[in-house]
């Protein structure tokens, strides 16, 4: 088969003199989906950063249909036909996601002017033929990531790329929108096209993958056919040791409801009922999940429990004191904690080091300042047992969080939340972008907490991540209580579906639903 | 070597800058003038040929620093106010009006009158800081604007109040010398300001990096959104830098009253507020560099002087001159090629050992 991109002897170091390709090669053949898997760190989106011209290689040439290329810029890229979906996703936030879907490409109206409406059309039409929803008139920033991982999606379909390279498309979809973008993908390998994916979800790559290559420690390990591979191998490759993929689950001991919410609503800015009359308690001991397609209220749910949001009626109390109206640091110091949805947004200031990342909720107290002095010593040390203890890949304490790759900046946040030991954690898509070895880990800590008898309430895009360590699911539906199944042993994905969906609601089923 | 050349790049940088801006100015010199050689001299030496004009640089750079620390503190938390001007002038003038009015012993003067100035600007900064906060108004328009009402403000109050009608200019009364700041060399004007701003710059720079609120500030200036998130409340920073921004301004511009003129003479603005703007950005808001910025600076508003009185250079061209070199210096991206390949041959020889 003819190989439509070939990298040879890809060497990339950084400007902080990390080294994050290191003699890689790659074949991709033609017409065909190309898997990249590996640990979080080994140099995935970098490789791909260099295909797509965002990074420049040191060394090393890169083939495309047999043909040498130099590309300096993404613009060199789209113009020889490569497309590209970010990890971090890189739409403008104060366009509508219309325009976002046209930029550099618009439709002009008198040759000068942005035509609007055509925008608009297109968008709706290139989101019908690729079965992805999005709201062409809403900007950027008030959408929910996984509505975002949809329109870039959507916009490098759109520029009709024969290679498309996709960095973790899938970390916010929930299975069912993964499902369409799956048939999407193996439309476009039918039609010709070539697709690279990177994913942590190997079930997915190996659903989807013809080839599979492995990277590790910035070098390629090995690439082979996927069928070759059981989800196993890959993992084993990736990491050099044994994973369990096993639901996990001890005994629970619930204690009282710590985290309880009453008829909450609320109605955004444009008049829209975003939640409707939510009710559900999280008690002591328990993993309470959050299940639902993406865009049906979760966001604004997670931002109203921490805070960041008022709601416009209900209650919310943690131990029985209200939170409502509460600061975040206020509602922070009864004991709850919160990894965010969008990493990159909330969870992290990117150009400071990660030492002033990690001290963002407890700077002020005991331990890190005295008085009104920093006690940087103290804090450089709590850093480095952080950076141990949740095996983040840094140079230094030093390091400015824009220099880890996404996975670690995860567990950047992931360890300053989890580490101020709340009574509630409140978990947003907590291994998004977390390679297999470092999910399981996180999880393992998040089930620690609980068994400790902390509530946590769990939203997560990934129902499996969901039904492995939930104790109890429930279903949003259009901001409102879809589902609630109290026994999580007995259900599968399959069974949570059509109330995502909203095909079905509660009061239609009974036996392993109850209220 | 090349470790060295890592390690000082942002010197170094500064300097092949400065490096280039002379070489375009002798460029431009010997375009303009018709004795070229005296003119370069007069411009780049001329700062240091006499004690006056040695003594000269550092009035110059005095209340320079206080504005660029002023700035540095709100440009960290990414508050573009740019008031410092204003507090400065309405700062000064409030304050000359009290020192006039009031009669005591210098070690409660001084720091009274100092006091008063400062806190004139911190409440006249306030104000774009509260708009901010409140009502998301741009800071950047509301400091500008507020720049003007300042000056006709402070104006109205001199000319008005405490104009010295026997001076025959349009100045103040004569601060009585209990709130003078004394000059402490022989036959120049450097007086305590410049004490008290080097101090200053080092207290800022402890504010802004070994403290609670230094932090609050800066994680805001980097992210707004993960300052919220973690619980920093925004709002008091937005206030917070931007009054203490108004502070160190109008404070500096008491110290140049109290130790330069002794009497409130500005009928125009001085611009001290607007090259306070440009330090900041040369010094990247840090308060350690602002000083030696502000020095450059002063430098060059010096060696203009000079060039201006002592040679055929059009003051234009001075202009121009002082204006390509602070370009080239407040240029981010000059030059980080040439690191980057550095940085690479390092990476690769420490990666094959
Ligand atoms: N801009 C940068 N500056 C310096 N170092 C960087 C930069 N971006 C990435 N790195 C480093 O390069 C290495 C590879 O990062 P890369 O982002 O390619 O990893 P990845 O395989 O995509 O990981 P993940 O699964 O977490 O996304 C990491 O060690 C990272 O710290
Ligand atoms: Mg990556």
């Amino acid at each position: 088969m003819e190989k439509i991109l070939e990298a040879k002897d890809v060497l990339k170091v950084y400007e902080n003199g990390v080294i994050a390709n290191r003699a890689v090669s790659i074949a991709v053949e033609e017409n065909t989906i190309h898997a990249v898997v590996g640990e979080n760190g080994a140099g995935k989106t970098t490789l791909m950063k260099i295909i797509f011209g965002i990074e420049q290689a040191q060394d090393g040439e890169i083939f495309f249909k047999g043909e040498k290329v130099h590309i300096r810029s993404p613009r060199d890229a789209i113009r020889i036909g490569i497309g590209m979906v970010h990890q971090h996703l890189m739409l403008a936030p104060d366009l509508t996601v219309a325009e976002n879907m046209v930029l550099g490409n618009e439709p002009l109206r008198a040759k000068l002017f942005l035509d609007t409406d055509r925008a608009g059309e297109i968008t709706l039409q290139v989101s019908e033929e690729y079965g992805l929803q999005v709201p062409p008139n809403k900007k950027i920033k008030d959408l929910p990531i996984g509505v975002r991982q949809r329109v870039e999606i959507l916009k490098a379909l759109f520029r009709n790329a024969e290679l498309l390279i996709l960095d973790e498309p899938t970390s916010v979809l929930t299975p069912q929108e993964t499902e369409v973008l799956f048939k999407t993908l193996k439309n476009l390998k039918k039609q010709g096209k070539t697709i690279i994916f990177i994913s942590h979800k190997l079930n997915e790559v190996k659903q989807i993958a013809d080839r599979v290559t492995i990277m590790r420690d910035a070098r390629v390990i090995d690439t082979r056919d996927a069928s070759e591979l059981t989800e196993h191998d890959i993992a084993q490759l990736m990491v050099g040791r044994d994973i369990s993929f096993e639901r996990i689950r001890a005994p629970v001991t619930l204690g009282e409801s710590l985290l309880s919410v009453r008829n909450l609503s609320y109605v955004n800015d444009e008049a829209i009922l975003v939640l409707n009359k939510m009710s559900f308690d999280v008690r002591s001991g328990e993993i309470l999940g959050l299940a639902g397609v993406v865009g049906n209220g979760q966001t604004e749910l997670v931002r109203i429990l921490t805070g960041l949001l008022q709601p416009s009626e209900g209650e919310i109390t943690l131990r029985g004191e209200n939170l409502i109206g509460l600061s975040p640091r206020r509602i922070r110091e009864k004991g709850l904690c919160h990894i965010p949805e969008d990493r990159m947004e909330d969870g992290v200031a990117e150009e400071t080091t990660l030492e002033e990342n990690f001290i963002l909720d407890r700077y002020y107290k005991p331990g890190f300042s005295k008085g009104l002095r920093l006690l940087w010593k103290d804090i450089s040390q709590h850093s480095r047992e952080l950076i141990e203890k949740f095996n983040i890949l840094a140079q230094s304490t030093k390091t400015p969080v824009s220099a880890l790759s996404g996975g670690n900046i995860q567990k950047v946040v992931v360890a300053r939340e989890l580490s101020s030991d709340p009574d509630v954690i409140i978990a947003a898509h907590p291994t998004r972008g977390i390679d297999v070895g470092s999910e399981e880990m996180v999880h393992r800590l998040l089930q620690e907490a609980r068994d400790r008898g902390k509530a946590i309430f769990l939203a997560s895009a990934d129902l499996d991540e969901i039904l492995k360590l939930s104790t109890r699911v429930i279903v949003i539906y259009n901001g409102g209580i879809a589902a609630h199944f109290q026994d999580v042993s007995k259900i599968t994905a399959g069974d949570l579906g059509p109330y995502m969906l909203g095909v079905q609601r509660e009061e239609a089923v009974s036996g392993k639903v109850s209220a | 070597m090349e470790k060295f050349l890592l390690k000082y790049f942002t010197l170094i940088r500064v300097i092949i800058a400065i490096g280039i801006g002379i070489v375009i100015s002798v460029f431009l010199i010997y375009l303009t003038s018709q004795e070229p050689g005296f003119s370069l001299r007069s411009f780049l030496l001329g700062p240091f040929l006499t004690r006056s004009r040695l003594a000269h640089l550092f009035e110059t750079a005095s209340p320079i620093i206080f504005c660029g620390l002023a700035i540095a503190v709100a440009f960290q938390a990414k508050q573009f106010n740019i008031g410092a001007e204003g507090s400065l002038y309405l700062g000064a003038a409030v304050g000359t009006a009290f020192a006039v009015s009031t009669n005591m012993p210098a070690f409660i003067h001084i720091p009274l009158v100092l006091l008063i100035a400062g806190l004139t600007g911190a409440l006249w900064s306030f104000i774009p800081g509260i708009l901010k906060a409140k009502w998301k108004a741009s800071e950047l328009v509301s400091s500008l604007m507020l720049n003007y009402v300042a000056y006709f403000l402070g104006l109205y109050l001199i000319n008005y109040h405490f104009r010295d009608k026997e001076a025959g200019f349009l100045v103040s009364f004569k601060l009585p010398e209990t709130a003078w700041l004394a000059r402490f060399i022989p036959d120049t004007r450097i007086h305590y300001g410049i004490i008290l701003a080097l101090v200053l710059a080092v207290l800022v720079y402890y504010f802004l990096y070994h403290t609670t609120a230094g932090y609050e500030i800066r994680s805001t200036g980097f992210n707004e959104r993960f300052a919220r998130f973690g619980g920093i409340s925004v709002f008091k920073v937005i206030i917070l830098c931007q009054v203490i921004l108004g502070f160190l301004a109008a404070f500096g511009g008491m110290t140049e009253v109290m130790g330069i003129h002794r009497r409130f003479l500005w009928q125009s603005s001085p611009g001290y507020g607007w090259d306070g703007i440009i330090v900041a950005i040369i010094g990247r808001s840090h308060p350690l560099l602002i000083v030696p910025a502000s020095f450059f600076l002063a430098y060059m508003r010096v060696g203009g002087r000079v060039l201006n009185l002592m040679s055929d250079v059009p003051a234009e061209m001075v202009m121009v001159i002082q204006s390509i070199i602070i370009l080239l210096i407040t240029a981010e991206a000059f030059l980080s090629q040439w690191k980057y390949r550095i940085t690479v041959r390092q990476a690769e020889r420490g990666g094959a050992a």
